[in-house]
């Protein structure tokens, strides 16, 4: 036992680079610190971001209070909550198609082509699809939310793809083998073996996707039309207006939602030891 | 005779079933890819093609284009045309703003590559159980909001900021230092965003680092500064190459920081790109400018994927 610490302890001396550590825990200090401020300004009792005068909700109570905040915030759940639900859909028949199998032919195509929105500038899919659907608009007369939902569909695919097939591929065949050995139909195996273990992966995929639609601002800022303005949107107007702490309190809230959402990604799409 | 007859009616069927299966297989398969690769198809790979489409188009006065064919888009990278005469001068204009994106994107990649392989470093050589909480935490600021990161940021360096607030009362400075709206300010933002695409290649690279070489080195001989160079950073090279890509691609078409941090003064491709089919009402040119951003990125990740490759050949 001594003899093992000891060698522990001079390996670790080993591995040590001079000045590396303290690069490392500042560069850990640099992520957060600016974070950190944000949100403790967001509940300054005073017009300044900078100074700090008494605790107070006061900046909370003018966001809840603000129509703009509040139309925003439905506007980025519903489009969120639609991107959501059918990227994880579509994603998860294409975890199930492109895992497991042996090689097919066209296999390497569609793993590009799902993940064609991740490789292409997020600002060069944003003017493209805004033309597109100048053209939809213009040939079909529809307009509406839609469009940005369907935007938002596009992006989340690969986000939500990304768990849901790491999952897949930890799971052996052997139980769906075992219940298709006993008789079950190839769609009660899925419902009743696949789907149950698989859907730690699937609600990692659904917070993702839910966080990055939730978080989108190039694209959602060229789509979006008149009244479809989202959380990040209002922000981004705020702040181009001029700084108050009513953005802090907003961008607070929203930081809140997502560190929720990712913390749960974290635990649910970690791997079983 | 009658028997290999029926051997071979036997292994017939046999192939007919396997045929069977795997035409059922592909049908699945085919069903099930469906939905995912026609909705990606149609919303975000079309959409591509129109844009091509539109870098050859006439711009519309209300914004849009007019369906007149025109190479005009292209032409304005280089060129200035005259509105009086309508004759061509050579400018540098659009090319200075592919020259300063370019540049800003290097040099903030250099500048989160110095940072991020200490941290990455660090975290390999952490014990096992701790290294995924450090992960945790360099990976939590990547999925929160980049417009409020940003706006973190500006918060700080602003003329009212914490940094020169505190300098100034400290009586380090006078006057508060300048650095919001120039170009540090992007490149500071631009390391802030992306220091996370950085760390984690690096860390896939050095996690996998067996530290006996390290500690043969040493047995030879080897000073720190030796092993950090002969050792350590050849063996992270793939990690390095992929970093330096992931930070590269982003900060180059960044848009948020630049729009925040650099005041809409400090233009760079992404602004400029989205400033076309905003006030300055020429899509086509917007077009254009896009498709060549995405040709530079796709070059770049053209590299990347070789290097993966070049990299699964070696481990096996």
């Amino acid at each position: 036992m001594v003899d093992l610490s000891f060698r522990r302890r001079r390996m670790q001396d080993l591995r040590k680079q001079p000045g590396f550590d303290q690069i490392a825990i500042a560069c850990m200090f640099v992520l957060y610190a600016p974070i950190v401020v944000l949100v403790v300004f967001s509940f300054n009792d005073n017009r300044s971001v900078v100074r700090w005068t008494e605790f107070s909700f006061r900046w909370y109570a003018a966001a809840f209070g603000n129509d703009g905040i509040r139309n925003a915030t439905l506007v980025s759940f519903q489009v969120a909550a639609f991107a959501t639900f059918f990227s994880v859909i579509f994603a998860t028949m294409a975890a199930l198609a492109t895992t497991r199998t042996p090689a097919f032919r066209g296999q390497t195509a569609a793993y590009a082509i799902i993940n064609q929105p991740l490789m292409v500038p997020e600002i060069v899919t944003a003017v493209a699809t805004l033309s597109f659907f100048a053209i939809l608009k213009r040939l079909t007369g529809v307009t509406g939310i839609g469009y940005l939902m369907v935007a938002h569909t596009v992006f989340c695919i690969p986000f939500a793809y990304m768990p849901i097939r790491a999952r897949l591929e930890d799971m052996n065949l052997s139980l769906e083998q075992a219940a298709a050995d006993l008789y079950a139909t190839p769609l009660r195996v899925f419902w009743r073996v696949t789907l149950p273990l698989l859907l730690p992966g699937i609600f990692a995929g659904a917070m993702l996707a839910f966080v990055v639609s939730l978080d989108d601002v190039i694209i959602t800022l060229l789509v979006a039309g008149p009244g479809e303005t989202t959380l990040p949107i209002y922000i981004l107007g705020q702040i181009r207006r001029g700084i108050t702490p009513e953005i802090n309190a907003v961008s607070t809230l929203l930081l809140g939602l997502t560190l929720i959402f990712v913390t749960l990604f974290f635990f649910l799409g970690r791997k079983r030891t | 005779m009658l028997a290999p007859v029926q051997d071979t009616s036997n292994e017939t069927r046999l192939a007919r079933a396997r045929r069977l299966r795997d035409v059922e297989e592909r049908r699945t398969r085919r069903f099930l890819l469906a939905p995912a690769l026609l909705v990606i198809g149609i919303f975000g790979l079309f959409p591509l093609t129109i844009s091509m489409l539109y870098s050859i188009l006439t711009p519309g006065t209300y914004g849009g284009v007019t369906w007149k064919l025109s190479g005009e888009a292209y032409l304005q990278f280089l060129f200035e045309r005259d509105i009086f005469d309508g004759s061509l001068s050579l400018s540098s204009t659009y090319l200075q703003i592919y020259g300063r994106s370019i540049g800003l994107a290097l040099v903030a990649t250099i500048g989160a590559l110095i940072l991020g392989f200490p941290t990455a470093y660090f975290i390999a050589s952490k014990p096992r159980e701790q290294r995924n909480i450090w992960l945790f935490l360099i990976t939590l600021p990547f999925w929160t909001n980049l417009l409020i990161r940003t706006y973190a940021i500006l918060l700080i360096i602003r003329d009212e900021g914490i940094i020169n607030l505190g300098l100034m009362s400290v009586g380090v400075i006078e006057t508060p230092l300048n650095i919001l709206y120039t170009d540090g300010a992007v490149f500071i933002g631009l390391i802030y965003s992306y220091l996370p695409f950085m760390v984690l290649p690096l860390y896939a690279s050095l996690e996998k680092l067996d530290f006996k070489l390290v500690e043969a080195a040493y047995d030879l001989y080897a000073n720190r500064f030796q092993v950090l160079r002969r050792i350590i950073i050849p063996m992270a090279k793939p990690g390095i190459v992929a970093g330096c890509i992931l930070v590269f691609i982003p900060g180059l078409g960044a848009y948020i920081t630049p729009e925040l941090l650099g005041g809409g003064k400090k233009l760079m491709i992404g602004n400029m790109i989205a400033l076309q089919f905003g006030s300055s009402r020429n899509w086509p040119f917007g077009s254009a400018a896009a498709l060549i951003l995405m040709v530079v990125v796709m070059a770049a990740l053209l590299i990347y994927v070789r290097n993966a490759g070049k990299q699964g050949a070696h481990h096996g």
